[in-house]
Parts: structure tokens; C-alpha cells; sequence
């Protein structure tokens, strides 16, 4: 069924259902306990999951099956998020017209970021990459600036023109939403001491998120995804096996720019400001951590990547001193100051630090990330009799 | 004329002329080998055939058209394969996958962009690749990683990658080399068997004399980047100047 093997239906369906439970799944601490600043299953932080989960699958598609690291895809997020935008202002505050032009401006950036790029693989061709998305980033910062909005961003203003809605008689902003849902509308529920939100912004990014994962998981079956796989193992055999490696690559790079386009589009959908600041290295350097952090090349893993990454920022940067002193006020005030001293650097603003010592945890002891991570504690618990001879080849899946 | 037309082929590298002045004429299903020493520039040559290096003069004519300046995804087009001297397979794929991506380029030429299709649904395909893999005896092996295969095996797998896409010119360098004993065997009855069911020529580089005597319908022996004699193999087993050539060599 929907061209997928009986075992990736399953896995398909998994991510179906963990996707719509997310709002309850995320929450397991009671409201109010010590425990409550642990749930992440708030709007905000489950929307920016979602769309990190988008842009960091359509990255694995380059980076995973090809082996070609882009150093510049943040470019095409800040494309998206701009386009969305300006759809905004000038059509509509549905989102439907924005989230297409900005896979559509994705995939155009992408065609001719990646036409240039491609010319030189290994490092060469990440600097290439890189140097487009701080071009970008520059010109949206200076020259751009009746585009972009430069340095204020760029947002939706009572004075648009919106020529597909309604007279604005409301005298602000009027929401953006999906056919007149608003993205903001939650369905609050109290049960069990716990307060779950059901918020149609991240439906529509958990929705489009699955859709966008149900694409991939094509694509890693499909034929073209094996030509993908063997570039990356030996583009030479496969050009002397009759294949013209270049288009491939191109597609690849083109469909990942879209990804990230739509993900930059929701990104400006969810929270209707686009900046430059959404270009900058460190932004394409971050879905870069992601898909290692989860684990190249597998379905799953920049999804988990994603999904741990932004649940650090959100979460550990929320604890300062006062938590922690609060954790630790059982034990005398000498032991309560010298823990709380230890882990000082790590959260707050440190939480970067955490962050970092746990990606050089993970390189060094799981290559194949946090995926790998849970293939071996699987392994432990089911240890089969391998009399099979060598490991089978590896088909990336889970 | 022949099918593979090599005429006054020079190629030199820095002060190294590793190719001079080679001329060399393959009829039509036939194969052919070369032989000489180490270092002789037959790789060198075969390089020139495929469009991995590009001669410094000459010409090099396959089925009357030229492949100089050709990609080498275009001259594989017209109908060359190549199986290399240090095995170029798809180290990190299966077994299955390395002669499932020949079968799908036979069948797509040099570009198809088929996101949505589903590999499981190519039964043709699937089944050509099955048909590969057992004729060189790898069946069993077909889900191990290619990078772990022994050296002999990568050989195989690559033959099967070739002969998969049906050439019409198969260019085997040292295609035994590193293989034991029996698969040696096999191989040269695998070649025996796909030149009798026709339509293939092939080009031979082989160490191996027992394998060249086998197969070869004429052997031209190369020498320091020139071309000493080319006749049929009778004539080549006690030629005065090819043990001249092979002398201080260990032929084997
Ligand atoms: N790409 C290259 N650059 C420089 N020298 C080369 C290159 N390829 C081959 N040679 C030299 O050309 C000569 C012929 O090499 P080769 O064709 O590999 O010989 P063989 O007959 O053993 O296959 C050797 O001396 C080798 O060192
Ligand atoms: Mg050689």
C-alpha cells in the first residue's frame, strides 16, 4: 500500500500516530510538579520540532544519501520564510499560497545555488555553499532591505493590500490561518492534572511533517535513492556504469532546497517575522548537527536529531540557579551550593555547552548516532543467534 | 575494419611515455589479449578506451565513431564496459544493489528521475539482477556489503555488474588477479560460455597465461607503451621477443 513494503507501512504508521499524540505523549509530567519544566508538549516548541524535523529529512536526502555536506542550506529557509511573507501581505493570510511559493522559491534558489556548487565535490563544494547562504544573508541584511525588511525583518502590516481577503475592518494584524483556521486556535484539555493543547499550527506542521517524511521514505526505496546512495560510495563506477552522476546530484540538491523552503515557510507561518538572522551559518551549521546527531543516512535519525536539539534549547535554557537551587534545597547548603555550582555551566545560557558535549559524545561513541543508539540497546534485548555469517548489508531504514 | 579501432595512440606522463604509438585492431566477437610486463601501460591503455585519461595524439574508433572527449557514462552508452584492475564496485551497497544499479542504468540511459518508483515493483529488473548474481555464483552472497567481499569476489561481483548491461565491448583488466585457483576456473568458464552465446567482444589484460591461452583468439604483446607483436596465440608461446620482453619478468 502507498507504494511502501509491509515493514515500512508499520514504521509509517508509527510516526502517524506518535505524530498525532505528540501534544499528550510530550506531556507526562503532572502541571506543577518539579517535573513540569521538562514537557515539552507546548505549541511553540512542538511546532519548531516539526519544522526542524522537515528541514533536517530534506538535508539527509543530500547529505545522507549523497554524501555532499551543504554548508549553505539555511539560505533556502530564509527564502521560504520571506516568501511566505510576502504572500501574506500581498494575497492572503491563508497559508496555502506562501507554503507553496516557498517550496517553489526553495527549489529555484536550490537549482541554481546547487548548479554552481556541484562543480566541486568534498570541501570545496560545502565552502561554495557556504559562501551563497552568507551571500544571502548579507544582502538581505543591506542591499535587500526593501525585500527583506534588512534588519527589522520583515512582517505583515494592518496597511497590506491582502487582496484575496476580506476588508480588514478589525484594525490589527488579522490572524494567519488555513482556510480561516487560525494557527493559533488550541484545544485546551485537563486530564489527569495534566494540561494538553491541541493547537492547529502544529497539526498543520505535524501533518505536513508526515507527509514530508512519507517522500523521503519513497525516495530512500525508490531507484533514484539507490543512484543517490551509489554516488556516494563510488561516483566513478556509477559514471562508467552509463550514469550521468550531475542531474542526480542536482535533483537531490533541488529537492532538499525544498524541504528547506517549506520549512522556512512554516517557520514564518507559525510566527509571521522573517530575519535574516534565519540565514546565517550557524543556522545551516545546525541542521547539519541534527541529521549526525539522529544518524546519517537512516530515516529516523534527523528527525530525533531535530526533535532532541530543539528540545535542549527550549528546555535547559529555561533552568537557571533558582531551579536548581530548588532541586537541591534537600541537601545541606554546602552540598546544595557546590552542586548547583557544577551544574551552573551547563544550563541557562549554557545550555550550548550540554549540548556540545553530548554531540562529542555521541560522534565519538555512537558514529552512527543516537539511531545507532537504540539499535544496540534493541540488540540487547532480543539477542538472536547470528549464525547468519557476515552483517547483511545495511538498507537504511528505522 | 574492426569494431575497436586504436591508431597512433601517444600518451605521456611528464617524462614517462607510457603509451607510444599504439595501434591495435579487435575484430567483432572476438576476444582479445594483452599482454606485457608490469608497467607496459596496458591499463594506461584501456584508460584511453573508456574515457578516464584522453590521448595526446591518435585516435580510438568503437563501431566507426570516435570516444575521444566522450564522458565515460557516454562511451559506456555505446556499449563499453569496463572491469578495473583494482575493483570499482559500490563498497558500502549490498552485493544486490551493485548489480541492480548496472541493470536500472542499462534500462534508463544516463538519466531518469524515478523518485516514485518503488525498487520491489521492478520484477524485470529484480529478476535480471537474480540472473547475474547466480551466474558468477554469488547468490548467496547477494546481502552482504560489497566492501567485505575477498578480493577474488569483488571481481566477480564487478564481471556481473558488466556483463548485466549486455555490452557490446567488455574490457576486463587482470580480471583474475587475487583469485584463487577455482574461481579462476569459473571465471574463465564463465567467459567461455557468454563469448559462445555471441554478440560480445572483449578485450583481455591478463597476467595469467592460462587463462590468456584459454580464451584469447589473438594476443598482442605490449612492451614499454609500444605494441612488440600481435598474432594468434600459437605463434605468441615461444616468440623469441616476448620472452625477451618477460625477461627478469616472473610471467605469471
Ligand atoms: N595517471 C598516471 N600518472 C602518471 N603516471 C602514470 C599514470 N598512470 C600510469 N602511469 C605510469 O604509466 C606506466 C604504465 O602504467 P600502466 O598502464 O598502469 O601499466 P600496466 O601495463 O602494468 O597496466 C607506469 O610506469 C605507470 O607508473
Ligand atoms: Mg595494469
Amino acid at each position: 500500500m502507498l507504494g511502501l513494503g509491509k515493514k515500512d507501512l508499520m514504521f509509517l504508521l508509527i510516526v502517524v500516530l506518535l505524530t498525532l499524540t505528540a501534544p499528550i505523549l510530550l506531556n507526562p509530567f503532572p502541571e506543577g510538579s518539579a517535573m513540569a519544566q521538562f514537557n515539552a508538549g507546548y505549541p511553540d516548541l512542538m511546532q519548531r520540532i516539526a519544522i526542524f524535523a522537515i528541514f533536517a529529512v530534506g538535508f539527509n536526502i543530500l547529505f545522507g544519501l549523497t554524501g555532499y555536506l551543504s554548508f549553505g542550506h539555511a539560505a533556502f529557509i530564509g527564502v521560504g520564510s520571506y516568501a511566505m511573507v510576502w504572500m501574506m501581505k500581498l494575497l492572503t493570510m491563508n497559508i496555502l499560497p506562501g507554503l507553496i511559493l516557498s517550496i517553489v522559491m526553495g527549489g529555484l534558489f536550490a537549482v541554481v545555488i546547487g548548479y554552481v556548487s556541484l562543480r566541486r565535490s568534498g570541501i570545496y563544494f560545502s565552502i561554495l555553499t557556504l559562501a551563497f547562504a552568507q551571500m544571502c544573508f548579507n544582502m538581505a541584511y543591506s542591499v535587500l532591505t526593501p525585500i527583506t525588511g534588512g534588519e527589522n525583518g520583515l512582517g505583515p502590516q494592518i496597511a497590506d493590500p491582502r487582496i484575496l481577503d476580506a476588508v480588514n475592518t478589525s484594525g490589527s494584524v488579522p490572524e494567519v490561518n488555513l482556510f480561516g483556521l487560525s494557527m493559533r486556535a488550541t484545544y485546551k484539555m485537563d486530564l489527569w492534572g495534566r494540561l494538553f493543547q491541541f493547537n492547529a499550527g502544529y497539526y498543520v506542521c505535524g501533518i505536513l511533517s508526515v507527509l514530508m517524511f512519507y517522500l523521503a521514505l519513497r525516495i530512500f526505496r525508490s531507484p533514484f535513492g539507490m543512484m543517490l546512495r551509489a554516488i556516494k560510495s563510488n561516483q566513478h563506477r556509477l559514471n562508467y556504469t552509463g550514469l550521468n552522476s550531475k542531474p542526480y546530484m542536482l535533483a537531490a540538491f533541488v529537492i532538499s532546497g525544498m524541504y528547506a523552503g517549506l520549512a522556512g515557510g512554516l517557520m514564518a507561518a507559525m510566527d509571521p517575522l522573517a530575519g535574516a538572522d534565519r540565514m546565517q551559518w550557524s543556522a545551516s551549521g545546525e541542521v547539519v548537527l541534527m541529521v549526525i546527531l539522529g544518524g546519517v543516512g537512516t530515516m529516523l535519525g534527523p528527525v530525533l536529531g531535530a526533535g532532541f536539539i530543539k528540545y535542549f534549547e527550549n528546555i535547559f535554557s529555561k533552568i537557571n540557579d533558582s531551579v536548581l537551587h530548588d532541586w537541591f534545597s534537600i541537601f545541606p547548603k554546602w552540598l546544595e551550593n557546590l552542586l548547583v555550582g557544577i551544574l551552573h555551566p551547563f544550563v541557562g545560557q549554557g545550555w550550548n555547552l550540554t549540548l556540545g558535549v553530548l554531540f562529542m559524545l555521541v560522534v565519538i561513541f555512537l558514529p552512527g548516532g543516537l539511531i545507532e543508539g537504540g539499535q544496540r540497546i534493541g540488540r540487547l534485548f532480543r539477542r538472536k543467534p547470528d549464525a547468519k555469517g557476515p552483517a547483511p548489508a545495511s538498507t537504511p531504514a528505522e | 575494419m574492426g569494431i575497436l579501432e586504436v591508431k597512433g595512440v601517444n600518451k605521456r606522463f611528464g617524462g614517462l611515455q607510457a603509451l607510444g604509438n599504439v595501434n591495435l585492431s579487435v575484430t567483432e566477437n572476438t576476444v582479445h589479449a594483452i599482454i606485457g610486463p608490469n608497467g607496459a601501460g596496458k591499463s594506461t591503455l584501456l584508460n584511453c578506451l573508456v574515457g578516464k585519461l584522453i590521448p595526446d595524439t591518435g585516435s580510438v574508433l568503437f563501431d566507426g565513431q570516435s570516444v575521444l572527449g566522450r564522458k565515460p557514462h557516454e562511451i559506456n552508452q555505446m556499449g563499453i564496459s569496463r572491469v578495473f584492475q583494482t575493483p570499482e564496485i559500490f563498497a558500502d551497497l549490498s552485493v544486490f544493489e551493485n548489480v541492480l544499479i548496472p541493470c536500472f542504468a542499462k534500462r534508463d540511459g544516463a538519466y531518469r528521475l524515478h523518485a516514485f518508483e518503488t525498487i520491489a515493483a521492478e520484477t524485470d529488473i529484480l529478476g535480471k539482477a537474480e540472473k547475474m548474481l547466480r551466474d558468477v555464483n554469488m547468490w548467496d552472497k547477494r546481502e552482504m556489503h560489497a566492501g567485505a567481499l575477498s578480493r577474488g569476489d569483488k571481481r566477480r561481483l564487478e564481471m556481473a555488474m558488466c556483463l548485466s548491461q549486455s555490452p557490446k565491448l567488455l574490457l576486463l583488466d587482470e580480471p583474475t588477479a587475487g583469485m584463487a585457483r577455482a574461481d579462476t576456473n569459473n571465471t574463465i568458464d564463465l567467459l567461455k560460455e557468454i563469448k559462445s552465446r555471441g554478440n560480445i567482444t572483449m578485450v583481455i589484460i591478463e597476467h595469467d597465461m592460462h587463462v590468456v591461452f584459454s580464451l584469447a583468439d589473438r594476443i598482442t604483446v605490449l612492451a614499454q607503451g609500444s605494441p612488440l607483436v600481435e598474432d594468434v596465440p600459437e605463434n605468441i608461446k615461444g616468440h623469441p621477443k616476448v620472452k625477451e620482453a618477460y625477461l627478469g619478468e616472473a610471467a605469471h
